[in-house]
């Protein structure tokens, strides 16, 4: 069995696997409680598991565990709380911008990454930014997720 | 390990301390009007046995109507309403939350018709323990089911009725005296006597039944629903801390995976349980009749484990070549049939008619392909038989239905079974949470412990739902020299295996059916001629009267001569309903039939609509729809050189099951002539659904309802290998759907708020039409009708080709 240490949501983490290809997904699901990646694909097609490793947003469902060890893993519940939300996370709140809300990590994530690096930017550059790898939202809620997102890139949250 | 909460919905945030401060302190000042308080209850008469004391009631909780049987008595208001001393009111209800937005206007409705704070009202749904068997939530029923009678608003308007004596007994003034603001009751004349509900009640239950008179608030008057309330689960939904059913973890819960067959109806042969029995963490390999599965303690070695379990299958069923050869023999299969209306005249009038018209419309399969690949959670105790029981958390449709078809499966009294709704990704209706409920179960019965289930994207795709099915629909119509329709014929041929399950039919799904129950499909039957009208599947089409012998039109057109007749044979894979079940369909094909009708007679489409229309509220909406829309007053096709991108623009409309929501819709597309690339620019939607519970909610139903309807016709189609006997659409790559990047068309939803007359339901409105409002839009822009979904690039040209000749 092998330890892996890796900063979670700013705690340091220790999953432990006996296969250096477990994906991170199940780890985090199982070991640290997070709910926030969910399982959509398995494939790195649907965006449901995103999480930000250092920074950058990936597939957490077909990223293996040894790849992520000594770096520093967010997913939605690090960056904010349902009493005290990010940015992001508030603009997607005040704009009612999901139904079921499964999809979130991948619009939320993929979105804060572009705007981050690309303040100001537009509902056009963001709708293709997010079209760069397969993300999905089966509730279509394109149009308020993408609303949400302009409004973040504009620093505001309503 | 956290154990899971249940379905809880409420908005926290709320501080009533001053509130009941206040109202407390009016009470200390006051003793009961000539009696002690023990027998001001006794005198009530409305309710309570057993008093307690007001020291005891003070540590009560909220009354719960948990009965062991599970077996809650919807007729009673304690089963659906329960105030407790703190004034928390709870809400008991059998329709569930996916996303739809409905746990918000359950608590809006309750805030209304009590006169409480939103924050005051607590909401527990779709829990066989708990809460009233309200059967599936489905088809927009939930708005009628709940605020119509014997629902939810009567419950609590009974319990408001209650409260209302018996505070008019404790001041000794007459009901209507009496005022009640945010819980508290007051008197009209001397606002300073006050009393809140949960003093009234003093933890006690209401033993009242439902009572049919008690009278609803006037939605003229409303002030809480009919207004935008924020979604409460939203903050957690966006910050990753709600727990969907997938989050669910039970002490000592083990996680299991099913190895479904490799090809459609395939058996097991034989299963090598060592295959797996040296792999890490494996706990068990379970065989019922085909049902095959593997458990182990954690998800990757149940997922290796599974792919690794060696099992030898038999052949599969014989698959009909391809998607064109289904649509063919469905027309010559053995079907069982049911007629809409048949006036007994449509021939005779298109002998008579001075022009008539024929087309041909097909519809494929197609699947839900819901966000989550399905998974569920059961914890099965001491094997089968009476003393057995089951807990099983699942995001169904149904609670009620699973716990009856599992017991079945389970071989476990119904009595014994608990199912509690836990939500997942948007289901879209049955799509594979049923049947991952039961692998749980039955796997957590075989290991006896808790099993929780995650499927792969494979097996949701390829063996878990029941897709849409798929259509063929013959459409023909006769007009005079006027241009006026005079019949109406439609026939269509659809296809099914299984359905939603129930007592009876755990095989309706695919893991009851490997676990070694039937599958039903159609048998072949004769129609009968109906003696009333009834539109529940919208194969009749918006311009027939309904006119059934003589009786008065129960339609919303102005045809009188109409023949409505659907044919149903068996499908090669199961089936089942999937949002607007049939009525998409149908209204793809009805709606782009008038069309043609009216391009033919060089009519614009509105005009040609309303023309054939009757129903004030259905020109309503085509009015509203067109008038946003900014609609050009034309024939089509448009004139325009055929060079290029051309654009074109169409309209649909419908009343939704015949009796449940208007709405109509303007979508403007481009097409490409020489890629027969469709591109969708706009979309403009009008709805009316009676009084409207929740604008903001309305609007996102009806904006994610037209995206993913578009989805659905511009790429949809479940694909399947018939020489290897699979299905060959198992993940996104190979059912491919709208996804981010693609152009968003620009949105607009105009609502009609309509207070004088029922809710009706509103999720399936615009889905209904987007298929219909494209295709007339195709065929304004480039002058060829596409009669096949999806409009992919290839359909199109293919259209066009096929209209050159």
């Amino acid at each position: 069995m092998a330890v892996y240490k890796m900063n979670v949501n700013g705690a340091s983490v220790n999953l432990t696997a006996d296969d250096p290809n477990t994906p991170l997904l199940y780890l985090l699901q199982e070991q640290v409680q997070l709910s926030g990646p969910k399982f959509g694909c398995g494939l790195g097609q649907c965006g449901a598991c995103t999480v930000l490793v250092d920074g950058v947003p990936i597939r957490s469902c077909n990223t293996n565990v040894a790849d992520v060890a000594g770096k520093n893993v967010v997913s939605l519940e690090g960056l904010g709380t349902p009493a005290n939300p990010h940015p992001i996370q508030q603009a997607f709140i005040s704009q009612q911008a999901m139904q079921c809300g499964y999809c979130v990590s991948g619009p939320v994530l993929y979105g804060k990454a572009f705007i981050d690096a690309n303040p100001g930017a537009t509902r056009e550059q963001i709708n293709e930014a997010l079209g760069k790898s397969p993300l999905l939202c089966r509730c279509h809620a394109h149009n308020r997720m993408l609303n949400a997102l302009v409004l973040y890139s504009q620093g505001k949250t309503k | 390990m956290r154990n899971h909460p249940g379905n809880i919905y409420s908005f926290s945030t709320f501080d009533e301390a001053q509130l009941t401060v206040d109202a407390r302190k009016a009470l200390a000042d006051k003793s009961p009007k000539g009696a002690s308080r023990r027998d001001f209850f006794k005198s009530a008469g409305v309710m309570v046995v057993g008093f307690s004391v007001a020291g005891e009631a003070a540590k009560l909780a909220a009354q719960s109507p948990v009965n062991p049987t599970g077996l809650v008595d919807s007729t009673k208001v304690d089963s659906w309403v329960s105030i407790s001393v703190d004034e928390t009111v709870t809400i008991y209800s059998g329709k569930c939350e996916f996303g739809q937005g409905f746990a918000t206007v359950q608590i809006q409705l309750a805030a209304e018709e009590l006169n409480v704070p939103l924050s005051r009202v607590k909401l527990i749904f779709c829990d066989t323990g708990t809460t009233p068997d309200q059967g599936v939530t489905s088809g927009s029923q939930s708005h009628i089911a709940e605020f119509g009678p014997g629902g939810l608003r009567q419950a609590l308007d009974t319990a408001r009725d209650a409260l209302l004596v018996l505070a008019g007994q404790w001041f000794d003034v007459a009901p209507d005296a009496l005022t009640v603001k945010d819980g508290v009751v007051s008197v009209k004349a001397d606002p300073s006597q006050q009393i809140t509900y949960g003093q009234l009640l003093q933890g006690q239950r209401f033993n009242l039944v439902l009572d049919s008179k008690a009278v609803p608030k006037d939605p003229k008057t409303y002030t809480v629903l009919g207004t935008s309330v924020p979604r409460p689960e939203l903050p957690a939904k966006a910050t990753g801390t709600f727990r969907y059913v997938q989050n669910v973890r039970l002490p000592g819960m083990l996680h299991g995976r099913v190895v479904r067959p490799p090809t459609v109806g395939a058996k097991v042969v034989s299963v090598d349980k060592n295959s797996v029995a040296s792999m890490p963490g494996v706990v068990q390999v379970v065989v019922k009749n085909n049902f095959v599965g593997v458990v182990a303690d954690t998800q990757w070695h149940a997922i290796q484990a599974a792919g690794s379990l060696n099992v030898t299958w038999s052949e599969g069923d014989t698959l009909p070549a391809d998607m064109a050869t289904v649509y063919a023999s469905m027309q010559t299969a053995a079907t069982a049939d049911s007629l809409t209306i048949d006036t007994g005249d449509t021939d005779a009038l298109l002998a008579k008619a001075t022009k008539t018209f024929s087309a041909q419309y097909l519809h494929p399969f197609q699947m839900h392909g819901s966000m989550a690949a399905s998974c569920a959670v059961a914890d099965v105790r001491g094997g089968t038989g009476k003393t057995a029981s089951a807990k099983i958390w699942s995001a169904t449709q149904g609670v009620y239905p699973q716990r009856d078809s599992v017991a079945l499966v389970l071989g476990i009294p119904k009595e014994n079974i608990r199912v509690i709704f836990t939500e997942s990704s948007g289901c879209y209706g049955l799509n594979g949470n049923d049947s991952v409920s039961y692998d749980a179960a039955i796997l957590s019965q075989a290991v006896g412990k808790p099993v929780r289930v995650q499927w792969s994207r494979k097996d949701e795709h390829q063996n878990g739902e029941n897709y849409g099915p798929a259509y063929v629909i013959n459409l023909k119509a006769g007009v005079d020299a006027g241009g006026q329709i005079t019949t109406w014929s439609y026939e269509s041929w659809t296809v099914s295996k299984g359905n939603r399950p129930n007592a009876t039919t755990p095989g309706n799904i695919i893991s009851g059916f490997l676990a070694g129950f039937p599958a039903p499909v159609p048998t072949p039957a004769k129609a009968t001629v109906p003696t009333t009208f009834g539109n529940n599947n919208n194969a009749a089409s918006n311009y027939l009267s309904g006119v059934i012998a003589g009786k008065a039109p129960a339609n919303t057109g102005n045809v009188n001569s109409a023949k409505v007749l659907v044919h149903n044979s068996a499908s090669p894979f199961f089936t089942g309903p999937l949002r607007s079940p049939a009525r998409l369909q149908n209204t793809y094909a009805n709606e782009q039939f008038l069309d043609e009708i009216a391009s033919a007679l060089g009519q614009d489409p509105v005009d040609y609509r309303i023309r054939h229309l009757s129903d004030p509220r259905l020109i309503a909406v085509v009015r509203a729809a067109a008038q946003a829309a900014q609609w050009e007053t034309r024939p089509s096709p448009k004139s325009q050189i055929p060079f290029g991108k051309l654009a074109g623009r169409g309209i649909s409309c419908v009343l939704y099951e015949g009796n449940n929501g208007y709405s109509a819709l303007v979508s403007y597309v481009e097409v490409d002539l020489v890629t027969g690339v469709v591109t969708i620019k706009k979309m403009i939607t009008a709805a009316e659904s009676g009084p409207i519970s929740n604008p903001d909610g309305m609007i996102n139903q009806t904006e994610g309802g037209v995206l993913q309807a578009m989805s659905r016709c511009m790429f949809e189609q479940v694909k399947w290998n018939a020489r290897g006997g699979v299905i060959t659409s198992v993940d996104w790559n190979s059912y491919p759907v709208f996804q981010w990047g693609m152009q968003i068309p620009e949105m607009k939803t105009v609502l009609i708020n309509n207070p004088n007359v029922s809710q009706t339901g509103a999720g399936e409105l615009s889905i209904t039409l987007s298929a219909s409002a494209i295709g007339n839009a195709i065929f304004d822009a480039i002058g060829v009708r596409v009669r096949q979904i999806p409009y992919t690039p290839a359909n199109v040209l293919a259209a066009i080709a096929a209209a050159k000749k």
